[in-house]
């Protein structure tokens, strides 16, 4: 059995979309020649050449701009931002133009744009290379959100959030891109997965884990040690996809197991996590057994120290710890 | 003749000028009056509370849309900021469907879900209409990376005011115009004012601020905007290096505005003088300039400019009719045409929730 790496499935589905439609183009900062700053885009240059995949200067708000305008007129760029982080340089950009055209043009112009590249913390970086905006866009009708935990997952989603006619912000993992935690199996044949569907990843009973990202990751982890710790069976529910959001499978998992544990690694004002707890309540307020509880992550600007960060963010001791104190 | 006695245009000699036959040289005049009487009747209806928000008039600029977009082609696409009604009408968009879109109408440009800020008709390679200053220099360069990318013979023609210089992704729109080898041809609407704030107080520059293009080793060239030969002219220079080279060019127009930034701008007349905007109307307005070209080329006459005029004052107040006899949006087409794939019912826009409001 060869396991597929998260950036190398990644990898492969950009290759592969690059054949399928000759309107894909990939740019970004260090894409090509550089064959990327985490090599998710390695050898694409070298096979597709300067018209494919293209080497853009440090000017976010400058090329991920262009690539809106240029997705007006039908072409298909699939823009790397080298961490997600830099986003906030293009707000503008991502928000009043790619988010917004379609809807004031009264839907005479869509944005069929991917802006991909990795939403994380964890990596001793500094607050302002740990963002984790899955929130703030989400938050914006008009835009779709994607957070992969895995490489299957990413693979499948890539070729979906690439073949997409509204802009996708596809929001990857430093830490899950070399992980073997994170990697996955991948079929020779091609096949996609659709944006919009969560999925188990792991049957339970007691508890629902409802995590994105690679605090599925931590879940997992966490069920196994809850599993074999504390009698208790956790269920493990991905995301996969923000928005659109797969509220049935959240809400199937919670009332199977009438708990539920959100672990997101936004911070926790307006995290993710705040949305699905407002949809369980509303939901199926009267199946629960006990209040949904957060595991977000403290709630400061990313720290640099390296054990503390480990703190900050979701992991699997504050996830059992959280379990737990349901009771 | 109570046309004031202006200076013949040096620029009606330039070729592409020679080849404008009489009846061209009265349709342009017929595009500037359309756009004038357009803005009036949508002052008018702003100030009888028929329409909500902003409403930035083009009254005064009306030569340089014009006299741009006349020589564009089939694959010449054009995008501009909020100030946007005037390049809309020289697209060939309706007065109806734009009086429309100002008054919140179903039956408007956007259906009522833009406004003044945010015409659009991709199908007269028009693509807006931007509300944040400068925000749509990115998407200029990236229609002409399109054009480009698509192996087209095209050009962007990307507007801005002299407001917009000052903002970071202008200038990063510029490298990338220049590195790129991007068709795009940046057009400065140079009226004098940020909002309230002059050009001196606001801009600092060497000549002029096409001239900034130097930095980059961008063409630059600046013009008086009034003159509609001058215009074209120089217009004419900028879209033969697009196409000819995939190179882009800064074009600073010399233009000035009658009314204030917006209809909301308090201080229209408080950071410039009665006496400035009399100088601009009596020796610089681009109607008059264009009549007067006209009637001396014995291209136009008295009796034939009013009918014109009488005919698009006619047009625009029709247009406010078809405007309020015209239906609201309904709420439930609030969250039409936010996702493609939801508005087109495809398998992508069934999956999911897309919507969370109750």
């Amino acid at each position: 059995m060869t396991m597929t790496l998260y950036r190398h499935a990644l990898n492969r589905a950009l290759d592969e979309e690059l054949a399928h439609d000759d309107n894909v183009v990939i740019i970004g900062e260090e894409v090509a020649e550089y064959d990327g700053a985490y090599k998710v885009t390695e050898g694409l240059w070298k096979k597709w050449g300067d018209k494919r995949v293209v080497d853009a200067p440090i000017s976010e708000a400058g090329f991920i701009g262009m690539g809106i305008g240029a997705s007006m007129l039908g072409v298909r760029p699939v823009m790397e931002l080298m961490f997600y982080s830099f986003a906030y340089v293009a707000f503008d950009q991502m928000i009043n133009n790619a988010a917004c055209v379609r809807y004031m043009s009264g839907g005479l112009i869509n944005c069929p744009i991917v802006v991909r590249g990795p939403a994380n913390g964890g990596t001793n970086v500094g607050a302002t290379h740990s963002h984790t905006p899955e929130n703030l866009f989400a938050n914006m009708p008009g835009l779709k959100v994607v957070v992969p935990s895995n490489a299957r997952d990413a693979y499948g989603l890539m070729k979906s959030a690439i073949r997409d006619n509204d802009p996708v912000y596809f929001m990857e993992n430093t830490l899950l891109y070399g992980d073997p935690a994170a990697a996955s199996e991948l079929p020779e044949e091609e096949f996609t997965l659709p944006i919009g569907s969560a999925e188990v990843k792991r049957q339970g009973t007691d508890v629902s884990l409802i995590a994105h990202g690679r605090s599925v990751i931590v879940a997992l982890e966490a069920a196994k040690q809850l599993q074999e710790e504390k009698g208790v069976d956790a269920e493990v529910v991905d995301l996969r996809s923000i928005r659109p959001l797969d509220e049935e499978t959240i809400l199937n998992s919670v009332v199977k197991t009438n708990r539920a544990v959100l672990i997101d690694e936004n911070k926790p004002f307006c995290g993710v996590s705040s949305q699905i707890a407002a949809t369980i309540q509303q939901e199926v307020f009267d199946d629960l057994d006990a209040p949904v509880l957060r595991v977000t992550s403290i709630d400061a600007p990313a720290i640099y120290s390296p054990p503390l960060e480990k703190e900050q963010i979701p992991n699997v001791g504050r996830v059992v710890e959280k379990v737990m104190q349901l009771g | 003749m109570n046309t004031p006695l202006v200076e013949l245009s040096k620029y009606a000699q330039a070729e592409i000028n020679l080849q404008l036959d009489a009846e061209e040289k009265i349709s342009l005049m017929r595009e500037m009056i359309r756009i004038r009487r357009f803005e009036e009747a949508s002052l008018k209806y702003y100030n009888a509370d028929k329409m909500g928000g902003f409403l930035h008039l083009y009254i005064g600029q009306e030569s340089i849309a014009v006299g741009t977009i006349s020589l564009c082609g089939a694959n010449d696409h054009i995008i501009t900021a909020y100030r946007d009604h005037g390049h809309a009408l020289a697209v060939g968009m309706g007065m109806n469907e734009c009086m429309a879109e100002l008054f919140g109408k179903a039956t408007g440009c956007s259906k009522g879900k833009g406004g003044s800020m945010h015409f659009f008709a991709p199908d007269k390679n028009y693509w807006g209409g931007h509300g944040i200053v400068a925000g749509q220099t990115p998407l200029g360069i990236g229609l002409a990376y399109g054009i480009k990318y698509k192996g087209l013979t095209g050009a962007s023609l990307c507007f801005l005011g002299d407001g917009a210089v000052n903002q970071g992704a202008f200038h990063e729109s510029l490298n990338l115009a220049e590195l790129w080898d991007l068709p795009v041809i940046y057009i400065i609407e140079n009226n004098g004012y940020s909002m309230g704030t002059s050009q001196k107080r606001s801009s600092a520059f060497k000549g002029s601020l096409a001239q900034r293009g130097e930095a980059y080793g961008i063409a630059w060239e600046s013009a008086k905007g009034h003159d509609l030969y001058e215009v074209r002219a120089k217009t004419k220079a900028a879209l033969d290096r697009a196409h000819r080279e995939n190179r882009p060019t800064i074009l600073e127009l010399a233009t000035y505005r009658y009314q204030g930034h917006s209809v909301a701008d308090a201080n229209a007349k408080k950071y410039r003088t009665p006496e400035e905007i009399v100088h601009h109307k009596e020796n610089f307005d681009p109607l008059n300039v264009w009549k007067n070209q006209l009637i001396q080329e014995n291209v136009l006459d008295e009796d034939t400019y009013r009918k014109i005029d009488s005919e698009a004052k006619a047009e625009a107040r029709q247009a406010a009719e078809f405007a309020e006899q015209s239906p609201y949006p309904e709420i439930s087409e609030i969250t039409d045409d936010v996702y493609f794939e939801v508005d087109k019912k495809t398998t992508a826009g069934s999956q999911g929730r897309h919507f969370f409001h109750d």
